[in-house]
């Protein structure tokens, strides 16, 4: 699904990624932690092919392409999706019609028919009852005046329409109350089968006791410095990050 | 040295009172004298220049150039009219071609208690109801082309609604503007006279048809009387070497609601200058406009909310959308009397610059002389934001239409005030054809 080789990006001059290594096979879940700063961000937006980085080093081969030689879009409608940590309000773009451009572009690209008004209209019915998604958020401007909570939760309702190969959610947690944690999560693992992949950026055990991640990595200063199952994650709530300033991480590569 | 003489190389000026002076002012005796004191105010301006503290940012060298004959009647417009945009809504129309009625072209289906006439005939048949209207609405003594189009116009528009007279569906004047063997002054003059609790939509088109450049110098004036409810809306898609310098003037009475949009969708220099005067307690003013400006266009939106009584809202919102080397201005200025007290004014002009290169001049001017008065204004000028684009390209969107749908949807707020269905999905469809990847944006709303 995805493969990235020696990745090293720099914005405004710095160098905020140092050489990142990370493979995901289909129907994986890998979960990326670290502290704030990291580089967590950097390396979800440089996935979803965000210009103001500059890649200085490395490759992203996704479903055997070269993932940097692609647009934003191209990359959607190749089934790459960005859930963003802060979504942006987009006024007198509603949130609903604007949905159906994009699912039909995706569409297109895929050589699908496109859908009309009446299908997508029952498509969205569904989605949005799978997130328990008031009505209201349908049909107001993008985001505009939606809620940190009601933001989360729209870009999981913008996943679940599009249905991505590749799903990445940049703390999508953060914000969420519990209830809305457990909606959230249930909407994502509705998507999982076994061609699906997801990489969930989170600082918390918490929705990784419902996203039950294969592997999960820890970000320090722009490299992936430990990686191991699920059980890293709870041992990472024990520990927090203190161990990775004294002295030397252990590093262990990625392996599958 | 005043003013004429130091103005004196302009071609057009010079053309014009010529034109002025040989031509033997039309109408009745009062409309002769009122077209001689107009000849003499424009001879005694001038044409402005960037000295005048309201044409400041306009340049209208290129314009005094060009040596424009006023025009004759013209037979016909040489193309079907309705494969213009803006050219269709509903039964009622009134054609003009370059400023001559047209009645052939012309369809009316009236209900009672509204006239609608060509200002010619209703000279002929009623001048004497003219009299204490005709121009004396519109004075605005400083400006050059309101006087010469007093002093020169022939013909243009009379609409009369009686006391309580609800008209449902929108009276429509075309002007169709073409200088086919050389520059042209086309005047327009549009008379609406709307009675106590009437209420009634009128919508001016102009549109300008390829050829030499020309000048349309319109003048309309509105009185709505006590309660009356007026929605007026001028679309102008002049040709691309025209120019097009118009004054709007209402006057409503108690309670009464005006509301005007401009749309200015192309022409090489545009002025619009638009005034309202509340002139009794209650009312409610609301100027509207969107002007998309590319090439190396440029226009001035020019207006005057004028509070003269007490109790009165006005709202006004402008935006603009510059492309290119376009340019624009905006200019509003609020008046409140001494005894407007309670007046409720609130002004937005909002600006979107899509290249380097465009240009706006934006500036609120209040004048306020009551002390209990509720006025605000805002002004913002700005690009399309980074970070919106990226958002919709990472949902598949591509980027022309995403930048497309930003734009649009910065179009909407002024489209969305136009209450004229009719108008309104033209307006749409307009948009829809001139916005890069216009049919993924009309899938998106
Ligand atoms: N466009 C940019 N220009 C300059 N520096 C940037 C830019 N984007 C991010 N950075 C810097 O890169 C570093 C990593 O940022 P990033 O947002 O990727 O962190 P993160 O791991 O997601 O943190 P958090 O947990 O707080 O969300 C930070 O020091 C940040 O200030
Ligand atoms: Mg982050």
């Amino acid at each position: 699904m995805l493969e990235i080789k020696n990745l090293h990006v720099r914005a405004e001059g710095k160098e905020i990624l140092k050489g990142i290594d990370l493979k995901v096979a289909p129907g994986e879940v890998h979960s990326i932690m670290g502290p704030n700063g990291s580089g967590k961000s950097t390396l979800a937006n440089v996935l979803a092919g965000r210009e103001d980085f500059e890649v200085t080093q490395g490759e992203i081969i996704y479903r055997d392409q070269d993932l940097l030689d692609m647009d934003p879009e191209e990359r959607a409608r190749e089934g790459v999706f960005l859930a963003f940590q802060y979504p942006v309000e987009i006024p007198g773009v509603s949130n609903t019609y604007f949905l159906r451009a994009a699912l039909n572009a995706v569409r297109k690209h895929r050589g699908e028919k496109e859908v009309d008004a009446m299908e997508f209209l029952k498509l969205v019915r569904e989605k949005a009852k799978l997130l328990k998604m008031d009505q209201s958020l349908l049909s107001r401007p993008v985001n505009e005046g939606f809620s940190g909570g009601e933001k989360k939760r729209n870009e999981i309702f913008h996943m679940a329409v599009l249905e991505p190969a590749l799903g990445i959610l940049d703390e999508t947690d953060s914000g969420l109350d519990i209830d809305a944690l457990k909606i959230v999560a249930d909407g994502v693992n509705a998507l999982r089968n076994k061609d699906r992949s997801f990489v969930v950026v989170t600082h918390y055990q918490r929705l990784l006791d419902y996203i039950v991640p294969d592997f999960v990595h820890v970000l320090y200063e722009g490299k992936i410095v430990k990686s191991g199952d699920k059980d890293l994650a709870r041992e990472l709530e024990k520990t927090g990050y203190s161990w990775l300033q004294n002295g030397k991480p252990e590093i262990q590569p990625v392996g599958q | 040295m005043t003013r004429a003489v130091m103005e004196k190389k302009d071609d057009l000026f010079e053309a014009m009172v010529e034109f002025g002076r040989s031509a033997e002012l039309s109408g009745p005796t009062w409309l002769k004298e009122r077209r001689a004191a107009a000849l003499k105010r424009f001879e005694d301006l001038g044409l402005p220049t960037k000295r005048d503290e309201s044409w400041r940012f306009t340049d209208t060298k290129v314009l005094k150039r060009t040596p424009f004959v006023p025009a004759v009647a013209d037979a016909s417009p040489g193309v079907d009219l309705s494969d213009l945009s803006f050219s269709t809504f509903g039964e009622d129309r009134l054609v003009f071609l370059n400023g001559h009625f047209a009645e052939e072209l012309s369809s009316k289906n009236l209900p009672k208690g509204i006239r609608v006439r060509s200002l010619a005939t209703a000279l002929q048949q009623d001048a004497d109801g003219l009299e204490p209207i005709l121009g004396r609405y519109a004075t605005s003594e400083h400006e050059a082309f309101n006087s010469l189009n007093l002093a020169l116009f022939q013909d243009g528009a009379v609409i009369e609604v009686d006391p309580g007279c609800v008209v449902e569906s929108p009276i429509h004047l075309l002007f169709v503007n073409r200088a086919a063997d050389g520059p042209l002054l086309i005047n327009t003059r549009v008379l609406a006279v709307c009675g106590d609790n009437s209420q009634v939509s009128l919508v001016e088109s102009h549109l300008g048809l390829p050829g030499h450049p020309y000048l349309s110098n319109g003048v309309t004036e509105v009185l709505a009387g006590d309660n009356a409810v007026v929605d007026h809306y001028k679309v102008q898609q002049e040709n691309s070497d025209a120019f097009h310098i118009a004054t709007f003037q209402s006057h409503q009475g108690r309670n009464a609601n005006v509301r005007t949009m401009t749309v200015t969708l192309s022409g090489a220099v545009v002025r619009n200058e638009t005034n309202a005067v509340l002139g009794g307690e209650g009312g409610w003013a609301e100027l509207n406009g969107l002007f998309l400006v590319g090439e190396d266009h440029h226009v001035d939106n020019f207006t005057r909310i004028e509070h003269a009584k007490p109790h009165c809202d006005s709202r006004e919102v402008y935006r603009g959308i510059l492309s290119e080397q376009g340019s624009g201005v905006f200019r509003g200025r609020i008046v409140v009397a001494k005894d407007a007290q309670k007046t409720d004014s609130k002004q937005t002009n909002n600006n979107l610059l899509l290249s380097d290169e465009a240009l706006i001049n934006t500036k609120p001017q209040l004048e306020i002389y009551a002390d209990d008065v509720k006025c605000t204004h805002g002004a913002t000028i700005g690009q399309l934001e980074k970070e919106a684009i990226f958002y919709l390209r990472s949902r598949g969107i591509s980027e022309s239409a995403a930048r497309s749908m930003l734009i649009y949807a910065f179009a909407t707020d002024v489209v969305g005030r136009i209450k004229v269905e009719s108008l309104r999905e033209e307006l749409d469809r307009y948009l829809f054809s001139w916005l890069p990847k216009g049919e993924v944006v009309r899938e998106a709303f």
